[in-house]
């Protein structure tokens, strides 16, 4: 199983080493090289500098069919451009945008994209915590529609805590054909 | 017509001000507030300081009765998701996009914007046009004995085309070794025939340029 994840941060890092103990195939990409010091020594995966939402450097990199492809920077916009990258112009089968904008986490949820939302989690997190009522925010969006010419079959609601989206039944809506 | 525009850059900034000349209600969304304040002084208070690209403040800057949303900030991903959002959570007719990497201009127009507008494809377009085509183009210099690299792009009419391309009459001090062929390298053999829109690809001193353009390039080599 080939995974890619775009940002080396703490949940870049931590999840590449994760994936990588797993027996995954990893391929980590970060804008700043320093970024790669977060990965463990014993990291097997491939990490590259270079920018995310650039189809060049994703396809040079070998990001073509992954498995899954989570789009973890520190930039809403550039994980979801990232991310339809991955699955337009890449053919990643399950994809994942970090979106801590609740507004468009949701959005995108909408056209297809599994977001996943910081603001909404630690508002959750912090609030039971204090044991005070959580608003039923979702932290995860599972997209509400696939792609034209996957045709997947497990339709799920958005804004509904699932994991993530499963292989096939990704991709998004667009108005206009390739 | 109501049009949005989010990004107070110079294209912005000047786009929101003939806007409001011809007549048309504007909105100028720019996340940075100083820059923001600045152009709001000079144009008014059509100027909103917020993000256009977070949904809230999309919200209050009119976007859902706005006729046209131009994004047209420094950053293609903020672009992006600037039109997608218009288009899809606000119901927005028409999206425009700057695009400042043309390798985008597909994506972007696959996942739904409406019109792309891009400064480096149009200002390479206007390059390209100025570069003759019935030349010899220098790719490289060589660090020995004065030795180039040339390319020679064969257009119609050229009277190499047809021909072998060992056979042709290449004076000494120069060699031709390849030839791109609907962009893949290929190297010459002895059974090669040059075809229209071949570049081929030589090594030579610089006084073997002229016989070069005779059997390359040909009667156009004035033009």
């Amino acid at each position: 199983m080939k995974a890619v994840i775009v940002g080396c941060g703490r949940v870049g890092a931590g999840l590449a080493d994760e994936l990588d103990r797993a027996g995954w195939q990893v391929l980590i990409i970060d804008r700043v090289s320093a970024a790669f010091d977060r990965l463990p020594s014993t990291f097997r995966g491939t990490a590259l500098r270079g920018d995310g939402t650039d189809e060049d450097t994703l396809r040079r990199a070998g990001a073509e069919g992954a498995d899954l492809f989570l789009a973890l920077t520190e930039g809403d916009n550039r994980n979801i451009m990232s991310a339809q990258l991955g699955i337009e112009a890449l053919g990643a089968r399950s994809t994942m945008a970090k979106c801590n904008d609740p507004v468009r986490a949701e959005a995108y949820a909408h056209l297809g994209i599994a977001t996943i939302c910081r603001t909404n989690l630690m508002t959750t997190a912090i609030l039971e915590h204090l044991g005070q009522a959580a608003p039923a925010h979702a932290g995860i969006y599972a997209p509400a529609q696939h792609h034209a010419h996957t045709g997947g079959d497990a339709h799920v609601i958005a804004g509904q805590v699932v994991g993530i989206r499963p292989a096939g039944a990704a991709g998004i809506t667009t108005t206009t054909e390739a | 017509m109501f049009v949005l525009v989010v990004g107070g850059g110079k294209v912005g900034y000047y786009l929101t001000k003939e806007l409001i000349e011809s007549g048309h209600e504007v909105a100028l969304m720019e996340k940075d507030r100083g820059r923001a304040e600045q152009i709001r002084d000079e144009i008014g208070s059509v100027v909103i300081g917020q993000d256009g690209c977070e949904g809230k403040y999309l919200q209050e800057a009119g976007a859902n009765r706005a006729d046209i949303v131009a994004a047209v900030t420094g950053d293609d991903e903020d672009n992006l998701v600037i039109c997608q959002m218009a288009k899809h959570h606000f119901a927005v007719r028409r999206t425009i996009a700057r695009v400042n990497n043309p390798k985008n201009e597909a994506l972007f127009r696959h996942l739904g914007v409406d019109e792309i507008i891009s400064p480096t494809r149009m200002i390479l377009g206007s390059i390209e046009q100025d570069i003759p085509v019935h030349e010899l183009l220098h790719l490289a210099a060589l660090g020995v004995g004065e030795l180039e690299i040339i390319e020679a792009h064969l257009q119609p009419g050229s009277p190499a085309i047809g021909r072998v391309a060992l056979d042709l009459a290449v004076p000494a001090g120069c060699s031709l070794f390849g030839v791109i062929r609907k962009g893949l390298p290929t190297p010459l053999r002895l059974d090669t025939i040059l075809e229209e829109d071949d570049k081929v690809i030589a090594i030579g001193r610089p006084d073997c340029e002229a016989a070069l353009r005779d059997q390359l390039i040909g009667e156009f080599a004035e033009a």
